[in-house]
């Protein structure tokens, strides 16, 4: 399938909130660093074509929780995961799932914009470049101009795409990191506290991004901005010490929560 | 004896100054020290410099120059006596009158030496006389205006950290100035051995047996010598066990360097980091014989069994234990640099479905280059400085030749062979090691404005 049918394809209006297809999901899921126990028993369905926020306190294993469902946790040795989780009927913690392939079908993007030391255009080719993904010059040409268009990124640097990506400013650099996540054309985005390192203009530009996205994409957002993830996110899902305390669509968990401890957050009695 | 005698009056007089100026500075303002400018401490600095700076730096003026003033005064009272000496004769005679300045019995020297060594006693006690007068003059001098300069508002504490400074700059002075020093005597030798070699001859030219000048002494003794001082083979033969040296060290440096920061675990990495650093320890003699008792007749051997000959004495073997040699400065620093790769582009990398390997290949490797460049560079500059291992393993004979299985000879072992023994200092041949030196420093210097600006260039572009 191409790029621009498989933009197509998937391009059809969002589903509303509580319907819709589970793309990925988390059934009893413990995670352990060594003794400690970071997450109990998370039980999370994530809907295709939605954005879900995960808040919380810092320590109460939101990135955990993300981390784990592209298994970014696996190059932490004594991490332990416990459970499954399910992409499209398949546990990705199974023996036989080759996790190359499913960290380019879970992309993910990080707090700190990390670009690679390379030029704009590398930066986007690495991804389809190691999972040959393109056959030729001009299709990979085109996918990063495709990929750089949907990071919204393209009209700043079409002219500069030989320069290093180190060069842009942070906004530039999150939306470069956000483009090349995409160029794999994976099906669901983790996003990793992505505006923290931002000022508010670029987190603006960002967030309208990861509204446009919604589209193409499943996207998993930690956050720790309450504002953000009201106004990004269909559905949110708030962690405290380790325990998925609620989850529900956004409207309803930011103006009626039926959690205390939900309530005490979003109102800034706790956290 | 007397030496520790005037280190034990140094101490004790600035531990005195010391004392009197902080003690000066508190009763100044009547013991309420909080008032003062600068804390009494520095105050009793302030005095001590004062006192001693200009004092220590006359006597060492003295300890300097006393030698010249000596034997100009020993040679003006002798008179034409002396003058009617050889050179060689006078220098003799003066390195007499020292050695025989502190006996008594002067019954074995000719008269003219006993008359020289009374003037040099009279002059000596003379004068260490007034020096020591003229030192103990200033330390009273200077630490008495010192002290009477203190007062409340005294800056001593600025005083004090410019004298800091001034401490400093002198400090990385004599390290320029050694290094200038050092160049300077290269090329004031090498000029005087081009007076007797043509330059373009040494650069170019392709034959070098400097143990052959010489042989006939005659009108067309300067032609002949042009030609034995070529200086091509030996550096062919430097550059060619460099070369080798690098093959090896280059890749299994770079390659252990990857697996102790990305693979191996933090136990492993703690036990085999400093083994391989007891390699950088090892003394270059072992790695030595090493190469000349072990591997260089294993090559020979294997070159037999298979028939190829090889040379007991091969720039191959010189070259591949000196690769060894230098493994660890390429590993241990090229590790630094790619842990010092931040976490987050792995994380990217990985993030984005590629494996370990691509991610050392295609992101940590690019940018770490530049510091694994300069460590490479700092492992050449080892090997082309290396002696030891190439006189024992690789021969003294200047081929000219790229076969890695003959034997071949470098600069330093040249310089080595061309200084050691009973020979003239001003002789062709001795002096060619200063041109060799010569040589040697400005491809070293030229390797390393290379090195630097490679780093410069991948810098710009990967930070």
């Amino acid at each position: 399938m191409s790029v621009e049918a498989n933009m197509a394809a998937t391009a059809a209006k969002a589903p509303a909130v509580n319907t819709g297809k589970v793309k990925m999901s988390g059934n009893g899921v413990n995670v352990f660093y060594g003794e400690k126990q970071a997450l109990f028993d998370v039980d999370l369905n994530i809907y295709e074509n939605q954005v879900i926020s995960l808040i919380g306190p810092s320590g109460c294993g939101k990135s955990t929780f993300l981390r784990c469902l592209n298994r970014m946790n696996d190059t932490i040795d004594v991490c332990k995961v416990t459970g499954n989780i399910m992409l499209d009927e398949q546990d990705i913690y199974d023996k036989n799932i080759d996790v190359v392939e499913l960290r380019a079908r879970v992309g993910m993007v990080f707090q700190k914009p990390n670009p690679f030391p390379k030029s704009i255009y590398e930066n986007v080719a690495y991804g389809p470049r190691i999972h040959g993904m393109t056959r030729t010059k001009d299709e990979l040409d085109e996918l990063v101009t495709s990929s750089l268009r949907r990071a919204g990124l393209w009209e700043e640097v079409k002219d500069r795409l030989d320069q290093p990506g180190t060069g842009l400013s942070g906004g530039q650099q999150q939306r470069l990191c956000i483009a090349r996540a995409i160029a794999t054309q994976p099906e669901v985005l983790l996003m990793d506290e992505p505006c923290s390192a931002l000022d508010p203009i670029a987190t603006a530009i960002i967030e309208e991004l990861i509204d446009e996205l919604r589209a193409n994409f499943t996207i998993v957002i930690v956050t720790h901005s309450m504002q953000q993830a009201a106004r990004v996110s269909q559905k949110t899902a708030f962690f405290h010490l380790g325990k998925l305390i609620e989850e529900g669509p956004t409207d309803q968990i930011f103006t009626n929560p039926i959690n205390k401890k939900t309530q005490d957050y979003i109102t800034g009695r706790i956290g | 004896m007397q030496g520790w005698f005037f280190v034990l009056i140094l101490v004790l007089t600035a531990c005195a100054l010391f004392y009197i100026g902080r003690s000066r500075a508190v009763t100044t303002v009547g013991g309420d020290a909080t008032i003062l400018h600068s804390k009494p401490g520095f105050h009793g600095a302030f005095v001590m410099i004062c006192g001693l700076v200009p004092a220590v730096l006359v006597f060492l003026t003295w300890l300097l120059f006393s030698r010249y003033l000596i034997n100009a005064y020993v040679t003006a009272q002798l008179g034409a006596d002396f003058a009617n000496l050889a050179t060689i004769e006078q220098q003799a005679l003066l390195r007499n009158m020292r050695s025989f300045a502190d006996r008594a019995d002067l019954s074995s020297l000719a008269a003219l030496e006993v008359a020289a060594v009374e003037h040099y006693r009279g002059f000596v006690a003379t004068a260490a006389l007034l020096v020591q007068v003229i030192v103990a003059a200033l330390v009273v001098v200077g630490s008495w205006f010192a002290v009477r300069a203190i007062k409340q508002e005294l800056r001593a504490r600025q005083f004090v950290e410019k004298t800091v400074m001034a401490v400093l700059i002198a400090a990385s002075g004599v390290a320029i100035l050694t290094t200038i020093g050092i160049v300077l005597s290269l090329i004031f030798e090498s000029i005087n051995f081009f007076q007797k070699v043509n330059f373009l001859d040494f650069l170019f030219g392709t034959h070098w047996s400097p143990q052959s000048a010489f042989e006939g002494v005659g009108a067309e003794a300067t032609d002949r010598n042009s030609e034995v001082f070529g200086a091509i083979p030996v550096f062919a033969g430097t550059l060619l066990i460099t070369a080798i040296a690098i093959i090896v060290a280059a890749p299994i440096g770079l390659m252990s360097a990857i697996y102790l920061s990305d693979y191996a675990s933090p136990k492993v990495r703690a036990t085999a980091k400093p083994i391989l650093e007891i390699l950088a320890g090892i003394p270059t003699v072992v790695y030595g014989f090493f190469a000349a008792l072990t591997v260089a007749p294993f090559f020979r051997n294997t070159g037999d069994a298979i028939g190829i000959s090889v040379s007991s004495e091969s720039a191959l073997a010189a070259g591949l234990v000196m690769g060894i040699m230098i493994i660890p400065f390429v590993s241990s620093l090229s590790d630094d640099v790619i842990n010092s790769v931040p976490q987050s582009l792995r994380d990217g990398s990985a993030g984005l479905g590629a494996t370990k390997s691509e991610t050392i290949r295609r992101v940590i490797l690019p940018a770490a280059l530049p510091g694994i460049v300069s460590a490479l560079m700092l492992a050449i500059s080892r090997a082309i400085g290396e002696t030891m291992i190439v006189v024992m393993a690789a021969g003294l004979s200047a081929n000219m030749t790229v076969n890695p299985l003959e034997a071949v000879t470098t600069v330093t072992v040249q310089i080595v062979t061309l200084l050691v023994g009973d020979q003239e200092f001003d002789s062709a041949k001795t002096l060619a090691a200063f041109a060799l030196g010569l040589v040697l420093f400005c491809v070293t210097l030229l390797l390393n404005v290379i090195a630097l600006r490679v780093i410069q260039k991948y810098r710009e572009q990967y930070d």
